[in-house]
C-alpha cells in the first residue's frame, strides 16, 4: 500500500486504466491475449475487489459470496428474457438484487464474528445453491441452467427473429473484444470506487474494526452499520461480476454458488495480498492464467516439453507432474492455497514487500560501508 | 404411522455420521483450539479404506470358465477363492467389516501426521488462517483420492448375508410391510457403540481425564507437569480414527466418491455449532436431532407443503439457533459467544 501512497491516486488510477485497457497487447506474448480470457480476469477481478473490501478491510471471512455472484448472474438472465438484451438495465438489476440479498444474509451474519460469521455465510450460500437446484427450478431451471430461449418475451426488443438475439450495448454486440472493453470500463469504475473507500474515512473505520473491534466499540462507536454497508458494498460487487459473466455468456447455473466457488475467491485474494489495492487483482490473474494454462495442458504436451530430458527422466517428470495438470488442476490450486497460507499469509504483496525491505537494507549497509 | 417410524430410523442412521463427524471436530476444537475444515476429508478417506481393502481382497486372475464347453470363456477368480477356497469367499464377503481392523491404525497415522507436519503450526495463529489452510488440504487431499479413484462414486455393497432387510414391523408388532436394510441397523448400532466408547475412554480413563482437565485449562494442567501437546495429538489421531470408521462405515450406504466429505462437513460444522461449539454431547444430541429433522423433513406430506423444506431445514434451525441462543444448545456460558 506504501507504494500507492507515494504517488497521488489520480495518477495510479490513470496507469490503472492504461494497463486495464491495453491488456490485449501486453497480454498477448504470453499467451492469454484473446477475449475470453481477458473477460475472465476483468469479470473475477471486480469480484475479488469486492470480496476484498469485505475481507481485507474489516477482517471478516466470508465463505458464501458465490451465493450473491450466482444470484447477479441469474437475475441478469432473467432481464435479458423479460425486458431487453440490453447489457445496462440487466447489470443494474443484478447489482441491486445482489445488493438486496447481501442486505437480508449481511443482517442475519453480521450479528456473530469469527467462525460463527464464517460458517454462517457458508451455510445461506449452500441455502441457495440447495434452493437453486431443487425447488427454485422454475426461476433457475435447476441443473440445466437458465438460458435464453426463443419464446422469451422481451418486453422492449419485440419478438425474436431468427435464432437467439445476443446482449448488445445499443447496438454493440457484447462479444468477443467489445465484449472484454465493457468488462474492462466497468473494472476500471470499480477499482476507483474502492481507491476511494480505501481513502474515505469510512474505510478507516472499517480497518480500525479489523485491527480491534472491542476498542472501537467502547469508544462509543458502533459497528455494526459500517460493516454492514461493507458487507452490502462487497455483495453488490460480487452481483455486478455475477451480472458481467451473464453479459459475455448469457446462462447462469447452480454451480456457480457452490461453496467451492466461494473458496476460490478467497484463495484469489489472499494470494495477491489482503487488504491491498493491488494484490486481489495480481491474485485473479495469477490463477486464471495458470488455470487456462494448466487445465489444457495433457500428458503428451509434458512428453513433447520433457523430450530433452534422456528417457526415463522424461518418463519420472511426466508421471511426477501428470495429476497437476489437466483435470488435476484443483489440486495444484489446493497445494497453491496451503503454501500461501503457511509461508506468506499477506500474499504476494507482502512477499514484494519484503524483497524490497531487504534490498533496501543491504543497501543501505552498502552505502554505510562506502563512508566508512 | 409407519412411514413416520422409517423415517426416524433414517433421521437416526444419518444424524449417527453426522454425531461421529461432529464429534471429532468438536474434540479437535475443544483440545486443540483448531477448526479443522479438513474433517470431511478424513471422513472420506475412510469411506476410500473401504474400497481399498476390498479391491485388495478381490484381486482376480483369469480363469478358464469350464462350465462353458463351445467356446473358451474365461471367468475372473479372485485368488483367496483360489486359495483358500469357501473361507476365501468368505473374507470376501465380509470385506467391509474386516476393514475396520484396516481402518482404525491407517487413520491414526493419517491423522498423526496431518496433527504433527500441519496442524501443530497453526496453534497460535487466526481462526481465519486456520480455516483456510485446513481447507486447502481438504481440497488437495479430495484431489489426490480423485486421481486415484476417479471422480465417479464406487459401489461398495455390504455382504451378501446382511445385505436384506429386517423385519423390524414384525418385532415391535407394526405392520409386516416395515422392512429396514440390515446395515442401516448395523450402522446405527455401530454408531452408538463408537460414541458411547469415545465418551468412556474421556470419562473413565486417567489420560481421559486429563484431556478434559486440558480442554477446561490447557495452562494449569501444563504446569503440573503433564505435556498437554501429546495428549492433544493423540486425540486428534483419535477423532480421524472416529471420522474414518464413519466414512468406512457408511460406504455400502453411500457409494463413495471424492467430494463426499466435502459435503458431509459443512452438514456437521453446523451440527457443531447447534450443538454448541466444545461440548460434546451438544455435538452428538444435535447430529441425532438435526438427522432426524432433516429425514422427517423430506417426508411427502411435509414437502407439500413447505416445498424444498428437506433441502434447507438444518441450516435454518443453525440461523434461528445462532441467533437466539448463540452458545449452541448445549455449549457452556460465555465460550465462543461473540
Amino acid at each position: 500500500m506504501n507504494f500507492t501512497k507515494t504517488r497521488s491516486d489520480l495518477t495510479v488510477m490513470l496507469i490503472f486504466s492504461i494497463a486495464v485497457l491495453t491488456m490485449p497487447i501486453w497480454l498477448a506474448p504470453i499467451g492469454a491475449g484473446y477475449p475470453d480470457l481477458l473477460q475472465k480476469f476483468a469479470i473475477f477481478g471486480i469480484f475479488a475487489i469486492g470480496y476484498n473490501i469485505l475481507f481485507g478491510l474489516t477482517g471478516y471471512l466470508s465463505f458464501g459470496h458465490a451465493a450473491f455472484l450466482g444470484i447477479g448472474s441469474y437475475t441478469a438472465v432473467w432481464s435479458f428474457k423479460l425486458l431487453t438484451m440490453n447489457v445496462l438495465p440487466a447489470i443494474f438489476f443484478a447489482v441491486l438484487m445482489a445488493g438486496l440479498f447481501a442486505a437480508l444474509i449481511g443482517f442475519v451474519s453480521l450479528r456473530r464474528s469469527g467462525i460463527y460469521f464464517s460458517i454462517l455465510t457458508l451455510a445461506f450460500a449452500q441455502m441457495s445453491y440447495n434452493l437453486a437446484y431443487s425447488v427454485l427450478t422454475p426461476i433457475t431451471n435447476g441443473e440445466t441452467g437458465l438460458q435464453l430461449t426463443l419464446q422469451d418475451a422481451r418486453i422492449f426488443d419485440g419478438p425474436a427473429g431468427e435464432g437467439l438475439p445476443s446482449t448488445e450495448l445499443f447496438g454493440i454486440s457484447m462479444s468477443g473484444y467489445s465484449g472484454f472493453y465493457f468488462c474492462a470500463v466497468v473494472l476500471i469504475i470499480a477499482f476507483f470506487l474502492s481507491l476511494k473507500i480505501f481513502r474515505s474515512p469510512f474505510g478507516m473505520k472499517l480497518q480500525a474494526i479489523k485491527s480491534n473491534q472491542t476498542r472501537m466499540k467502547y469508544t462509543g462507536f458502533n459497528t455494526r452499520p459500517y460493516l454492514m454497508t461493507a458487507f452490502i458494498i462487497s455483495g453488490m460487487y460480487a452481483g455486478l461480476a455475477g451480472g458481467l459473466m451473464a453479459v459475455t455468456d448469457p446462462l447462469a447455473g447452480a454451480e456457480r454458488m457452490q461453496w467451492t466457488a466461494s473458496g476460490e475467491v478467497v484463495l484469489m485474494t489472499i494470494l495477491g495480498g489482503v487488504g491491498t489495492l493491488f494484490g486481489p487483482l495480481l491474485g485473479v490473474g495469477i490463477i486464471k492464467y495458470f488455470e487456462n494454462i494448466f487445465s489444457a495442458v495433457n500428458e503428451a504436451a509434458l512428453h513433447n516439453f520433457f523430450s530433452f530430458l534422456p528417457g526415463f527422466l522424461e518418463n519420472l517428470m511426466v508421471t511426477i507432474i501428470t495429476p497437476f495438470v489437466g483435470e488435476g488442476w484443483h489440486l495444484t490450486l489446493g497445494v497453491l492455497f496451503m503454501v500461501i497460507v503457511i509461508f506468506l499469509p499477506g500474499g504476494i504483496m507482502e512477499g514484494l514487500d519484503r524483497i524490497k525491505k531487504r534490498y533496501k537494507t543491504e543497501g543501505a549497509s552498502e552505502q554505510t560501508g562506502d563512508k566508512e | 404411522m409407519d412411514a413416520i417410524f422409517l423415517q426416524l430410523l433414517n433421521g437416526l442412521d444419518k444424524g449417527g455420521a453426522y454425531a461421529l463427524i461432529a464429534l471429532g471436530l468438536t474434540l479437535v476444537f475443544g483440545t486443540l483450539g483448531v477448526v479443522n475444515f479438513a474433517h470431511g476429508a478424513l471422513f472420506m478417506l475412510g469411506a476410500f479404506c473401504a474400497v481399498s481393502f476390498q479391491k485388495l481382497l478381490t484381486i482376480s486372475m483369469k480363469v478358464r470358465d469350464e462350465s462353458i464347453t463351445f467356446f473358451e470363456a474365461y471367468k475372473e477368480v479372485p485368488y483367496l477363492e483360489i486359495w483358500f477356497g469357501d473361507f476365501g469367499s468368505m473374507i470376501i464377503d465380509w470385506s467391509v467389516p474386516l476393514s475396520i481392523l484396516l481402518t482404525i491404525p491407517t487413520m491414526l497415522l493419517i491423522g498423526l501426521a496431518m496433527e504433527r507436519g500441519l496442524i501443530k503450526h497453526f496453534y497460535k495463529r487466526t481462526h481465519a488462517e486456520q480455516i483456510l489452510v485446513t481447507f486447502g488440504l481438504a481440497i488437495v487431499v479430495q484431489e489426490v483420492i480423485r486421481h486415484f479413484y476417479g471422480a465417479n462414486p464406487i459401489p461398495t455393497p455390504a455382504p451378501d448375508i446382511i445385505s436384506g432387510s429386517a423385519p423390524i414391523g414384525l418385532w415391535l408388532g407394526l405392520s409386516e410391510n416395515l422392512v429396514y436394510p440390515w446395515w442401516r441397523i448395523i450402522y446405527l448400532t455401530f454408531s452408538i457403540i463408537i460414541i458411547t466408547a469415545v465418551f468412556a475412554f474421556l470419562q473413565l480413563t486417567t489420560f481421559g481425564m486429563v484431556v478434559r482437565a486440558g480442554m477446561q485449562d490447557r495452562e494449569m494442567v501444563a504446569m503440573l507437569g503433564i505435556n498437554v501437546e501429546r495428549k492433544f495429538t493423540i486425540v486428534f489421531g483419535m477423532a480421524a480414527v472416529v471420522a474414518g470408521l464413519a466414512g468406512m462405515m457408511y460406504a455400502p450406504i453411500l457409494p463413495p466418491d471424492y467430494h463426499m466429505g466435502m459435503d458431509f462437513l459443512v452438514l456437521s460444522f453446523v451440527v457443531v455449532v447447534v450443538g454448541g461449539m466444545g461440548s460434546l454431547r451438544g455435538a452428538v444430541a444435535a447430529g441425532f436431532l438435526l438427522g432426524i429433522l432433516q429425514s422427517f423433513a423430506s417426508l411427502n406430506e411435509i414437502k407439500s407443503i413447505l416445498p424444498g423444506i428437506d433441502q434447507i431445514i438444518i441450516y435454518l434451525v443453525a440461523v434461528v439457533i445462532l441467533l437466539t441462543r448463540p452458545r449452541g444448545l448445549m455449549g457452556r456460558k460465555g465460550v465462543m459467544e461473540d
